[in-house]
C-alpha cells in the first residue's frame, strides 16, 4: 500500500511542494517582521497617562507611549524576588517609553499592570523631539519669549506651533549656512594651504605667489567672518523663545525652541493629522540627516553612500569583468591554463568577504593609497589623503569582490550565441575584433547585465569588508557636493548595512533605536530592491533587442 | 566496395578530370582546386581533391553526408582557418592567386568570396543594418551609397518589393526563407566575385526553396556560385556543372546534364538513383 503511493511519486511531489513552501515562507516571514516593525515606527502612538503605585506604596504619575508587554509565570515571577498573592497566576508587565532622559536618566521603564491604579488619555500630553536627550512628554504650561511668558493655557499649544515654526525656517537657514557655505569656504581655505605648502615643498614661492595666496586667503577669511557673523544673529534670533513644560514626576523644565524638532499632541490627533505627522515622519527619515548618534532623525547619508559605492562599483567592475571574460572565451588557447584561471575565478568568489576587506584595507588602502598620496599629494602629508579608508578604495574592494559573478555570466552569455552568427560576420570580411564589437558583445550584453544584476545584489548588501575600507559611522559630507572636484572619491561614507549594526548594536539607547533598524532594514532591502529592479529593465530591453536566434 | 578501391577509382577519374581541363584551357575558370588535403587533427577529411570551377557558372557538390562537399566549400572562403587543429595542404587558386598564400589577406579574400550558411543567421539588428553590415566593416558610413547599396542588394535577393517598408525592423521577424534571402543579399551587397552556398535551401519550405533557386539562376549572371546540397533534384535544376564527392575523395565532375543522364562511374551512377547515400 505504501509502496504503490511511493510509486505514484506523490511523496516526492509532496517533498518538493514544502521545500518550495519552506522557502517562500521564510521570506514573507522576514520580509513581513521588518516591514510591519519597520513602517509602523512613524505612526504616531498614543500617550498614556498611568495612575502607578511604586514600590513604597505611593501613588506617581507615568507619561508615555507602551512599546512593549512580558508575561511572566507566577513560579518564575516569585523566583526573581516578585511577591505575588495566591490569586495570581501571572505578573504582566509593560514596556513604557517616559523619554525625558534629561531629567529622570532613563527613556525606557518596566511597570507592572497589577501596580496601576488608573490610565487614561489626556488630550493636553504633548510630545517634544528634541534634536538632544530624546522624546519628551509633559503638558505645557506656558510659551517664554525672553523670559517672558507670551501664552499660557488654552492657546499655548497653537502659539508654541506657530513660534516653532519660524524657529525652524531659521534653523534651516542656519544649517544651510553651516554646511554649504562654510563648508564651501573651508573647502577653499584647505586647498589654498595645501597650494602654499606644495609650492613651499617645490621651492616656488616666491613673493608674488605668496602674495596672492595671502590675498585669496583673505578674501576667504572675509567671507568667513561675514557668515559667522549671520549665524550669530539667527542664533540670537531662535535662542529667544522657550517652552515651560511640566513633566509627570510634576517637575518644571524650560524648553529651548532651538532645540525641537516637532511637537505633537498624539491623543488629540485625528486620522488624518496622524496621516500627516507620518508623512511628515517619513520624509524625514529618507531625506534627512541622523540625529543624536544616529538613533532618531533621518538616513539619508546612508541611502546616498550605499547607493553611490554600488554605483562606482558596477563601474568598475563591468568593464573589468567583461574584458577578462572576453579574453578567456574569445582569445586565449583553451587548455589547462584557462581551466585553471576559471576555477580559480570561480573559487574567488566563495572567499569570505572579510578577507577582501583585509586585502582591501593592506593593499589598496596602505600600499596602493600610501604610494598615491607620497606622488601626488605630498603637501597633505601627514594627514592621509587616498591612503586612508574611503569610497574609492570600498568600491574598488567590492569590485573585486564581484568580480566573478561578472566573469562567469559573460563567459556563459559569449559561449550563448550561435557559431552561425560569428562566421556569419567573419563571411562579409570582418576580422575577429570587428566581430566581437559589432555583433558577439552586443549580444552578450543581457548576459552582462545578469552578471552584474548578480553583483549589484552582492555589493549592496555587504558589510563586513566595508568596515575596513571606507564606511564610518558618521560621515559630516556627502561624497558628492557642489566643491570642485564634485566627486570626492576619497571621503568617508555611511552605508545603510553598516547603520543597521551601528543603531542596533552599538548605540548607546539600543531600546530606542530598535524600530529604525527595522526600518532602515527595510530600506535597505527596497535600495537592492530597486537597483535590482532596473538593471533587469535594461536587461530585458537588450534581451528583447538583441532576442538570439531560437535553436 | 572498400574505402581502397573507391580511392583507386577516384585516382582515375582524377586524371581524366585534369586532361579535360587541360581540354577546356580556353574556357574562364574562377577558383581551381589542386591537389587539396585537409585534416581535422589526425583525421584526414578531403584527399587531394582537384577541381575547377568556370566563371558565372553555378557549380553543385554533391554527395552523401560526411563525404566532405561542405569542408571543400568551406576551404574556399579559408573558414576551416576557425577550426581548432585543422591543416590543410595544396591550393586555391582564385584568379590565378592562391588563396592560401600567407600574404593573402583572409578578411580581404572573405569579402571576394561571399557565403550563405545552412541555417539563415542573419544578425539580430534591423533589415537595413543587417545589409549594411559589409559595407560598415569596408568604412563606408555615407548613408546615401548605403541606401543605395541596400536596395541594389535587397533587389538582387528579390526582397525589395516585401521589405522596403520594413527596412527597419528586426531582421529575426522574418520567416525563414526571408531570412536565407536577407543573408543573400547580405552577401551580395559586398560585391563578391564567388559565392558559397552550403545547402542554403534545407532548412525552408517548398516555396521559399523554389524562390531561392530562381534567384540562384538570376545570380549567376553575375557571381560564380559553388552550391552544396543534399538534395540531388535541386542540383539538377540549379546547377551547370556538379561533383559528386565520397568519403573525402572526388569521384565524378562533369556538366550536370551529363553527370545525371550518362554518369561514368558506377558509384556516381548508384547514388544518384538512390542505392547508397
Amino acid at each position: 500500500m505504501i509502496k504503490e503511493w511511493f510509486k505514484t511519486g506523490a511523496p516526492w511531489i509532496w517533498l518538493n511542494a514544502a521545500a518550495v513552501s519552506i522557502c517562500l515562507i521564510m521570506i514573507i516571514s522576514v520580509l513581513g517582521l521588518i516591514t510591519v516593525r519597520g513602517i509602523g515606527h512613524f505612526w504616531p502612538s498614543e500617550v498614556i497617562q498611568f495612575s502607578y503605585q511604586n514600590d513604597e506604596g505611593r501613588l506617581e504619575t507615568i507619561i508615555g507611549e507602551q512599546v512593549d508587554s512580558s508575561v511572566t509565570p507566577a513560579a518564575m515571577a516569585k523566583a526573581t524576588g516578585h511577591v505575588m498573592a495566591d490569586n495570581e497566576d501571572a505578573l504582566v508587565q509593560y514596556l513604557i517609553k517616559t523619554g525625558n532622559r534629561d531629567v529622570t536618566g532613563t527613556d525606557f521603564r518596566w511597570i507592572q499592570a497589577r501596580k496601576i491604579k488608573q490610565q487614561e488619555t489626556p488630550m493636553a500630553i504633548l510630545v517634544i523631539e528634541r534634536r538632544e536627550w530624546g522624546n519628551f512628554y509633559g503638558q505645557l504650561v506656558s510659551v517664554k519669549e525672553n523670559g517672558k511668558v507670551v501664552a499660557s493655557g488654552e492657546n499655548a499649544v497653537a502659539v508654541a506651533l506657530q513660534k516653532l515654526e519660524s524657529t525652524l525656517a531659521v534653523f534651516k537657514e542656519i544649517t544651510y549656512i553651516e554646511k554649504k557655505e562654510i563648508g564651501a569656504v573651508n573647502y577653499q581655505l584647505e586647498r589654498l594651504r595645501l597650494k602654499q605648502k606644495s609650492l613651499q615643498l617645490t621651492n616656488s614661492l616666491d613673493a608674488g605667489a605668496q602674495k596672492s595666496l595671502t590675498i585669496e586667503t583673505a578674501t576667504y577669511e572675509e567671507r568667513y567672518k561675514s557668515y559667522q557673523a549671520k549665524l550669530q544673529a539667527l542664533y540670537q534670533k531662535i535662542r529667544q523663545d522657550s517652552l515651560a513644560l511640566k513633566t509627570d514626576g510634576g517637575n518644571e523644565v524650560d524648553i529651548s525652541l532651538s532645540k525641537v524638532v516637532r511637537i505633537y499632541q498624539p491623543n488629540n490627533m485625528g486620522l488624518f493629522a496622524k496621516i500627516a505627522h507620518y508623512g511628515s515622519k517619513l520624509v524625514e527619515f529618507l531625506a534627512d540627516d541622523p540625529r543624536e548618534a544616529n538613533t532618531e532623525g533621518g538616513i539619508f547619508p546612508a541611502i546616498f553612500g550605499t547607493v553611490m559605492m554600488v554605483m562606482m562599483m558596477s563601474v568598475i567592475v563591468t568593464p573589468f569583468g567583461v574584458i577578462a571574460a572576453v579574453y578567456l572565451r574569445e582569445y586565449a588557447k583553451q587548455g589547462f591554463i584557462t581551466r585553471v584561471i576559471r576555477i580559480a575565478v570561480n573559487n574567488l568568489a566563495g572567499v569570505p568577504s572579510i578577507v577582501y576587506g583585509v586585502f582591501g584595507l593592506g593593499f589598496f588602502v596602505y600600499i596602493l593609497g600610501g604610494n598615491i598620496d607620497q606622488l601626488f599629494f605630498p603637501e597633505a602629508a601627514p594627514a592621509p589623503v587616498f591612503g586612508t579608508p574611503g569610497l574609492l578604495w570600498a568600491s574598488i574592494t567590492l569590485a573585486l569582490l564581484t568580480l566573478p559573478v561578472v566573469i562567469v555570466s559573460t563567459e556563459e552569455g559569449l559561449a550563448r550565441i550561435p557559431k552561425s552568427i560569428r562566421e556569419g560576420s567573419l563571411a562579409l570580411g570582418a576580422t575577429k575584433i570587428e566581430t566581437l564589437w559589432l555583433t558577439v558583445l552586443p549580444m552578450a550584453s543581457p548576459a552582462m547585465m545578469t552578471g552584474l544584476i548578480l553583483a549589484v545584489a552582492r555589493a549592496a548588501g555587504e558589510v563586513a569588508p566595508l568596515m575596513l575600507v571606507g564606511v564610518v559611522k558618521m560621515a559630516p559630507t556627502l561624497p558628492l557636493d557642489g566643491n570642485f572636484p564634485f566627486l570626492h572619491l576619497d571621503r568617508k561614507f555611511m552605508h545603510l548595512g553598516f547603520h543597521i549594526y551601528d543603531v542596533g548594536f552599538q548605540s548607546p539607547n539600543v531600546e530606542a533605536a530598535r524600530p529604525l533598524v527595522y526600518a532602515t532594514s527595510l530600506l535597505l532591502v527596497v535600495v537592492i530592491l530597486g537597483l535590482n529592479l532596473s538593471a533587469i529593465l535594461i536587461r530585458n530591453h537588450l534581451r528583447e533587442k538583441y532576442r538570439a536566434l531560437e535553436g | 566496395m572498400t574505402a581502397q578501391e573507391v580511392r583507386t577509382h577516384a585516382i582515375d577519374i582524377n586524371s581524366v578530370l585534369n586532361n579535360r581541363v587541360k581540354h577546356n584551357e580556353t574556357h574562364d575558370v574562377s577558383i581551381r582546386v589542386e591537389n587539396l588535403k585537409l585534416f581535422y587533427g589526425e583525421k584526414q577529411a578531403l584527399h587531394g581533391i582537384n577541381m575547377e570551377m568556370p566563371k558565372k557558372k553555378v557549380t553543385a557538390y554533391i554527395g552523401p553526408s560526411g563525404c566532405g562537399k561542405s569542408t571543400l566549400l568551406r576551404c574556399i572562403n579559408r573558414m576551416n582557418d576557425l577550426v581548432d587543429h585543422v591543416t590543410i595542404e595544396g591550393k586555391i587558386l582564385l584568379d590565378n592567386e592562391n588563396i592560401y598564400d600567407k600574404s593573402v589577406n583572409v578578411a580581404a579574400l572573405r569579402r571576394r568570396v561571399g557565403m550563405v550558411f545552412q541555417k539563415p543567421n542573419p544578425f539580430p539588428k534591423s533589415i537595413f543594418e543587417n545589409v549594411a553590415y559589409g559595407l560598415r566593416i569596408q568604412g563606408i558610413n555615407d548613408k546615401r551609397i548605403l541606401e543605395e547599396t541596400v536596395e541594389n542588394a535587397l533587389r538582387g535577393a528579390a526582397l525589395w518589393d516585401e521589405m522596403k517598408d520594413r527596412l527597419n525592423d528586426n531582421a529575426l521577424g522574418m520567416s525563414g526563407g526571408q531570412q536565407q534571402r536577407l543573408v543573400i543579399a547580405r552577401a551580395i551587397a559586398i560585391e563578391p566575385e564567388v559565392l558559397l552556398l552550403d545547402e542554403p535551401a534545407s532548412a525552408l519550405d517548398p516555396i521559399s526553396t523554389l524562390k531561392i533557386e530562381e534567384l540562384i539562376n538570376e545570380l549567376k549572371e553575375k557571381y560564380t556560385i559553388v552550391i552544396v546540397t543534399h538534395n540531388m533534384q535541386q542540383a539538377a535544376r540549379v546547377s551547370d556543372y556538379t561533383a559528386f564527392m565520397y568519403m573525402g575523395e572526388l569521384i565524378e565532375m562533369g556538366t550536370t546534364s551529363e553527370l545525371f543522364t550518362n554518369p561514368k562511374k558506377k558509384q556516381t551512377e548508384d547514388y544518384i538513383t538512390g542505392r547508397y547515400g
